[in-house]
């Protein structure tokens, strides 16, 4: 009765994984809490910093403070978006439906991918909330066509990066509460780096950390791309760090999955 | 296919069996906390019968399952399942079995029918193919009015049934049940049995761990009962019960030096209400004779009650001790 047997390998793993990015999909649609949650919290962080901190921080580009912290706060959203990915890969791992799914014959990777599909999709439509927010409060930028679809390309290869990244972190935690933890490590990583201030207004032992960061070379394009700015290296940096994370992120996570399903 | 195994020389009929497993081993751990969780398990089961695997908790019945539905190695041992071997054709011996496990594998966000319809995708079933599948398999398992709600709102049967349901979007030819009817009512219970006599009745083999004597001996053509990760007995019910005595008699015994003396005849022991429990078949003539037999001066036993055997009993019997209620010794 199967056509299972009749499909190709290939399609057969796309088939499983778009299946489970729906599934994923659906039940982040019935999980508007966190999603919520995880829109709300940059959007009032870049407010914060906007109208309450922002005055007292000098950029030193001439530009309005929003147009400065905006591309941060899409990287901050993208942070506490992918931590809901973590937990719930975690939370997968921990009911009987992994078992069941795996007796589909149904691959790990098609499991994570559908996590890191819909982790993407949840992710460019809260890019576009923010975005609008930032309209609504002054942001102007002023970027070429290229230099748009370039600030695209390069914010959705960080995201699913990342949300990769949060996948293996919900294979490595014990509990959906330390996966849910990932969104701590993101907020860890955006503070030393340009996202709220120049880097160079920070002590000086940090700024070897700082400048070095992933999350640095991403902001850096996207404001220089989005303000229509020259960006030197930065873009391919960042492409780099997303390469180098993904690679980490996928063979991490077929690892931990071999390993909790043996 | 690789050239004939010396295995399937010997045996050609392994070919044909719902299930034969040969020597399966298996531990956990590391060092010297490694586990022996089974320790060298044959198995056979014909097609189209009912097998129980019975054994307590921590016998090592889920890793027996999870072994036979490729979803974990052994360590040691061969295994047929449908015909395939599980550990150089993990695929086809996937596509022929369906495992329903002791956990609830259903999503609780959402309804009854995605659950079905997003199963029979993985299937391999085209959309509309699936939405057919799901409404059926809802309809033979009676939830088709719960279809539309979300799992997390249904009852510990309805969701049981579920969970069954979702194992059958492929049209299994052996279906493993590990623990089915664990936490269930007594009515959810005899609602599950009737499915797997539903399913059994339909041709396919149906392969179901429980703790429950009375569980195997309801639905089972064939039992094992595995202790401590071993075989100890096999057979059918009538087979395994005719090696039980059916009762117990407790009896109180006058003092210490009495409980030394008859402790190691007893299947249960309680020192601090000098209590003994020894098998019988609770017919007046045995319980007399055996009263008799353990005190024939009349004055150790106080007084004696008699009940009928639990499974404790039944393992006493089977492995002349007390079930293992801790974890299995180390290796
Ligand atoms: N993944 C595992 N790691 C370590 N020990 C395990 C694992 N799975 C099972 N065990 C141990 O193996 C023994 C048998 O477990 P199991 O097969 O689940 O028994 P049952 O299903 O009969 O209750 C138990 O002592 C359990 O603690
Ligand atoms: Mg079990």
């Amino acid at each position: 009765m199967s056509d299972a047997a009749t499909m190709s390998p290939g399609g057969r793993a796309l088939n499983n994984s778009l299946v489970m990015t729906a599934r994923s999909l659906r039940l982040s649609s019935r999980n508007v809490d966190a999603v919520f949650t995880s829109l709300m919290l940059p959007i009032m962080l870049m407010l914060i910093f906007v109208y309450l901190f922002g005055g007292a921080i000098s950029t030193g580009t001439g530009e309005p403070y929003v147009a400065y912290v905006v591309p941060g706060v899409l990287l901050l959203c993208a942070g506490f978006g992918s931590s809901g990915t973590a937990v719930s890969v975690n939370e997968d791992m921990k009911g009987g439906i992994i078992d069941r799914l795996r007796s589909l014959d149904v691959a790990g990777a098609a499991i994570l991918a559908g996590h890191v599909a819909s982790s993407a999709v949840r992710n460019v439509v809260s890019t576009v909330l923010v975005l609008g927010v930032a309209l609504l409060i002054g942001f102007r930028p002023t970027p070429t066509l290229p230099g748009a679809l370039a600030a695209a390309g390069l914010l959705l290869a960080f995201i699913i990066a990342i949300s990769w990244l949060a996948a293996a972190v919900g294979l490595l935690t014990g509990s959906p509460e330390a996966a849910g933890a990932f969104s701590f490590f993101m907020m860890f990583l955006t503070y030393p780096s340009s996202t709220f201030a120049p880097i160079a207004t920070m002590p000086s032992w940090i700024h070897g950390f700082a400048y070095n960061q992933p999350v640095t070379p991403v902001i850096e394009s996207l404001r220089g791309l989005l303000l229509n700015q020259p960006v030197g290296t930065d873009p391919w940096v960042a492409l780099a760090w997303c390469g180098g994370i993904l690679l980490v992120a996928v063979g991490l996570s077929g690892r931990l999955f071999r390993n909790r399903t043996a | 296919m690789s050239p004939e195994r010396p295995l399937e020389v010997a045996d050609p009929e392994r070919r044909t069996r719902a299930i034969s497993a040969i020597g399966l081993e298996k531990s956990y751990g590391r060092g010297d906390r490694r586990v022996k969780v089974l320790d060298g398990i044959d198995l056979t089961v014909e097609r189209g019968t009912v097998f129980s695997l019975l054994g307590p908790n921590g016998a090592g019945k889920t890793t027996a399952v999870r072994i036979l539905a490729t979803l974990a190695d052994a360590d040691g041992g061969t295994a047929r399942v449908a015909g395939y071997d599980v550990r150089t054709q993990r695929r086809q011996v996937r596509r022929a079995v369906s495992l329903t496990g002791q956990f609830a594998s259903v999503d609780e966000k959402q309804t009854g029918e995605e659950n079905l319809r997003m199963m029979a995708r993985l299937g391999g079933l085209s959309r509309p193919a699936a939405r057919r599948r799901a409404a059926e398999l809802l309809e033979r398992f009676d939830l088709t009015a719960a279809g539309r709600r979300l799992t997390g709102t249904y009852s510990g049967g309805m969701r049981r049934r579920l969970d069954l349901a979702a194992g059958l979007v492929g049209e299994p030819e052996v279906i493993f049940l590990d623990e089915p009817t664990t936490g269930l009512d007594p009515r959810s219970r005899q609602e599950l049995w009737r499915v797997v006599r539903d399913l059994s009745a339909g041709g396919s083999t149906v392969f179901l761990t429980t703790q429950y004597l009375e569980e195997a001996d309801q639905l089972a053509d064939r039992i094992a009962v595995l202790d401590g990760g071993r075989l100890v007995a096999e057979g059918t019910a009538a087979e395994l019960k005719s090696r039980v005595s059916g009762h117990r008699l407790d009896v109180v015994v006058a003092d210490a030096a009495a409980y030394e003396r008859l402790a190691p005849l007893a299947v249960q022991r309680s020192a601090d209400t000098l209590t003994l429990g020894l098998p019988t078949d609770g017919t007046a003539t045995r319980v007399r004779a055996l009263l008799d037999e353990i005190d024939p001066e009349r004055r150790d036993v106080v007084s004696f009650t008699v009940h009928s055997a639990s499974l404790d009993d039944v393992f006493m019997a089977l492995t002349g001790r007390a079930k293992t209620t801790k974890e299995p010794t180390h290796v």
